[in-house]
């Protein structure tokens, strides 16, 4: 994946106007999230989880701060903050995560003779496809559909909490938090001084530069 | 020298810790930290109207029963915020704004709760509504008698059109000059909002199809008003306005409701409404800083929306009334409406960057106001959409199955996606129900099972809206058009109104038929949904409610 938005920090906004001091104490308290730390989890699902997280959304290599995303969704179940909603096909969210990340060690030992977190990442997408096709077949998922568990649980909050980061706002040329400042350009192809300049074909050093002057 | 002004840091979530409304003083929206006085009656006083909500129906009902006398307490399960102190620039955090209390949804198509349909904070959903203020179509009022489907409701048009009227001013809505559907409506009150990239597509698309559209009715100034400055153009409006531009209940009917002697309870839940030997309602029985408690009243309106409201009815049930309170009909929890809220969404070659302004800035309601041409009852408007990050990831990887680097591919698309989505009529059903599961929530409650399928009219509409909208984006010159089939948006009925004791749970008053000293003003009183989103004919209800009250009361007949 090539870089879109070259050189652009949300977090150089983070002392302008588009930052109250309720914002930035919020993504402050993200930002220090300890990634290894976690508090629901014990340490044979955190490593699952961790290799779960990884293939669904997959981090650039020489990111030197990857986004917590297990952390993330460890807080939240540690925190027991809900979503409002639960299929009547899962157990509660703490006991359906468990109970899968048990169950796809399980089915990975049964089709590879090694845990989840062991696989190449070809094969644990193989596994991942598996569980979002239906077609999981251990008695360790008892009576919890994996496809649903897999669409309503899983997706949703691996890429709540990694869309929840900074860094991935950058990624993907989000202008992030907005009070009191708001915007001020609103037509196609417009963009305020403080918003995420767009790289065009031969012109990377004027992103840049757009980039470098946002906050 | 200008010295730099010193920032506290406010503690975020100090609403939730105990209730700000309290000792003579309830907080001040418009002012960080401040306070405006407030009327407390003592535990052992009756008063006229104990209202269960502080949403588009009870914190507006309060504030008009007030205003015309009435001693008035109402309770919300929910925190009072202060937006200018309390809300920051962050999807995340801002989820605190929703009921996230379990529930348990199922059916052929299990709904999605909490973010986009459950509000819980003194001000209900509005807090975090888009803002959308249409009017019914008149017809739907008599949706059975003029189009064939559904059933009438006991309203005539013309008195809501009033009532409209006295909402859209209370509100300052922003709107057109000329609304191109419907009968003549008088002048919006404040200019319409500047349109953003995403809604000159849609205006491009229905253009090019030669059908109207229209900048969208909204409940964000476009000017001063009060304390508020106009709309900053922010786009998180769905996750709660920090600058009060928005028109939520909280800054508009609440502050009125204070001023005119209504006592407002935070993070006061109630579990039981009480009646009497006669059968008469006597108060309600609600939790407040770890206690329980009992509030006397003469009347009681439960307006808890569409899954509360019939949730506390049925945890009412007493020998007397075993099957719930206000329920010889059996339609409490019956015929839950959502309403559909399937998107196309395609990539422009332009920057769109969606995230900017109010989500839904252009509309069109032809389809509402069309009858030729349709395999369907019912209607629907589509609108412009600026989904941001969290619920546009979420779209991306539940609703189309993506994840890995194929997600992170169309992610990266971010600000060149555009997306038309609607808000579609779905029918009546008596299966779509809430009712309550075995599990219960820590104040020992039941908690509410919610149950909905779609009937195959639903499906025609959504079929239809989803090629329709196909062309919109594709005359236009969108690529990569996809759909998203499966979402809804807004809940109504679970205790309709009606004519009969026999076909409903409340009469035109919203008042009930069993229990004639209990109301219920709230979107779960509507018999059809209609093509809008409801806020406003909510509101509009609870006007017309206040005033029938009020001439009740000048009868004797209350």
């Amino acid at each position: 994946m090539s870089e879109r938005y070259p050189g652009y920090d949300v977090l150089a906004k983070r002392d302008s106007q588009s930052w109250n001091a309720q914002t930035r104490a919020v993504i402050d308290e993200r930002l220090a999230l300890d990634p290894e730390a976690h508090r629901f989890f014990n340490d044979v699902e955190w490593v699952t989880l961790l290799a779960v997280c990884a293939r669904i959304v997959p981090q650039p290599a020489e990111r030197a701060r990857p986004v917590p995303i297990a952390g993330l969704i460890d807080a939240k179940l540690f925190e027991k903050r809900g979503d409002g909603y639960r299929d009547a096909r899962l157990p509660p969210a703490p006991a359906a995560w468990r109970r899968a990340l048990e169950a796809l060690d399980a089915e990975s030992q049964a089709g590879y003779g090694v845990r989840f977190h062991e696989l190449q990442p070809l094969n644990q997408d193989d596994l991942l496809r598996a569980m979002q096709e239906g077609k999981t077949h251990h008695p360790a998922w008892g009576d919890m559909p994996a496809k649903v568990f897999f669409t309503k649980r899983l997706l949703h909050d691996i890429v709540t909490a990694y869309y929840s980061h900074p860094t991935a706002w950058n990624e993907i040329g989000f202008g992030g938090p907005a009070a009191p400042r708001g915007y001020v350009r609103m037509d196609f192809d417009r963009r305020d001084p403080w918003e995420a300049a767009e790289v065009h074909p031969g012109h990377e050093a004027e992103a840049r530069r757009d980039n470098a002057r946002v906050g | 020298m200008k010295q730099k002004p010193v920032v506290t840091m406010p503690a975020l979530d100090d609403a939730f810790g105990s209730p700000r409304a309290l000792r003579g003083r309830a907080p001040d929206v418009f002012r960080a930290g401040g306070w405006v006085p407030m009327r407390e009656y003592s535990a052992d006083e009756t008063v006229d109207f104990v209202i269960v909500g502080t949403g588009a129906g009870g914190g507006t009902l309060a504030c008009k029963l007030a205003e015309y006398g009435f001693s008035v307490v109402a309770l919300d399960a929910g925190p009072y915020w202060r937006p200018l102190e309390d809300f920051a620039s962050d999807e995340l955090h801002q989820s605190k704004l929703y009921w996230t209390d379990e529930r348990i949804v199922d059916g052929e198509n299990p709904l999605q709760l909490g973010s986009n349909n459950s509000g819980k904070s003194v001000g209900g959903s509005t807090v975090h509504f888009a803002m959308v203020s249409l009017r019914f179509r008149p017809e739907w009022f008599k949706a059975r008698t003029l189009l064939g489907y559904g059933v009438d409701w006991p309203l005539d048009w013309r008195e809501m059109w009033q009532y409209y009227r006295q909402v859209e001013q209370a509100l300052k809505i922003s709107g057109p000059l000329n609304y191109p559907w419907g009968p003549p409506r008088p002048r919006y009150p404040y200019r319409p909002h500047e349109l953003n990239a995403a809604a000159l597509v849609l205006a491009k698309g229905a253009e090019a199809l030669g059908i109207a559209w229209t900048p969208t009715p909204l409940a964000t100034i476009s000017a001063p008003r009060g304390l508020a400055h106009p709309c900053v153009y922010r786009g998180m409006c769905v996750i709660g306005c920090a600058t009060n531009a928005k028109q939520s209940v909280l800054v508009t009917w609440l502050p009125r409701a204070l001023a005119a002697g209504a006592e407002i309870r935070d993070l006061a839940m109630v579990s039981r409404v009480e009646h009497d030997t006669a059968g008469l309602a006597t108060g309600v029985h609600y939790f407040r800083q770890g206690r329980q408690h009992f509030q006397r009243a003469r009347h009681v309106v439960v307006a808890g929306y569409s899954i509360e409201t019939p949730r506390l009815l049925l945890n009412s049930a007493s020998s007397r009334f075993p099957h719930g309170l206000a329920n010889s009909s059996g339609l409490v929890g019956k015929n839950l409406m959502v309403q559909a809220n399937q998107a196309v969404w395609g990539l422009m070659r332009q920057e769109i960057r969606s995230y900017k302004g109010p989500p839904s800035l252009a509309i069109t309601e032809h389809w509402n106001y069309t009858d030729e041409g349709k395999d369907f009852f019912g209607g629907y408007s589509y609108m412009s959409q600026g989904p941001l990050p969290i619920v546009w990831a979420g779209t991306q990887a539940s609703k189309r199955g993506l994840w890995g680097w194929r997600l992170l591919d169309q992610m990266e698309q971010y600000n060149h996606q555009v997306g038309l989505k609607i808000v579609g009529e779905c029918l009546p059903q008596e299966r779509n129900q809430v009712t309550l599961a075995d599990e219960r929530d820590p104040y020992g409650l039941p908690i509410p099972r919610v149950t909905y399928s779609y009937c195959d009219n639903d499906q025609r509409l959504i079929r239809h809206s989803l090629g329709f909208m196909r062309q919109a984006l594709e005359v236009v010159g969108a690529t990569e058009i996809w759909d998203e089939t499966d979402d809804t948006c807004h809940l109504n009925g679970t205790a309709r109104m009606g004519s009969t004791p026999e076909s409903s749970v409340v009469n035109a008053d919203c008042r009930s038929w069993d229990v004639r000293n209990l109301w219920i003003c709230d979107g779960s009183v509507f018999p059809t949904v209609g093509g809008v989103n409801p806020s406003l004919t909510i509101q509009a209800i609870a006007c017309r409610t206040a005033d029938r009250i009020k001439a009740l009361a000048a009868r004797g007949e209350l």
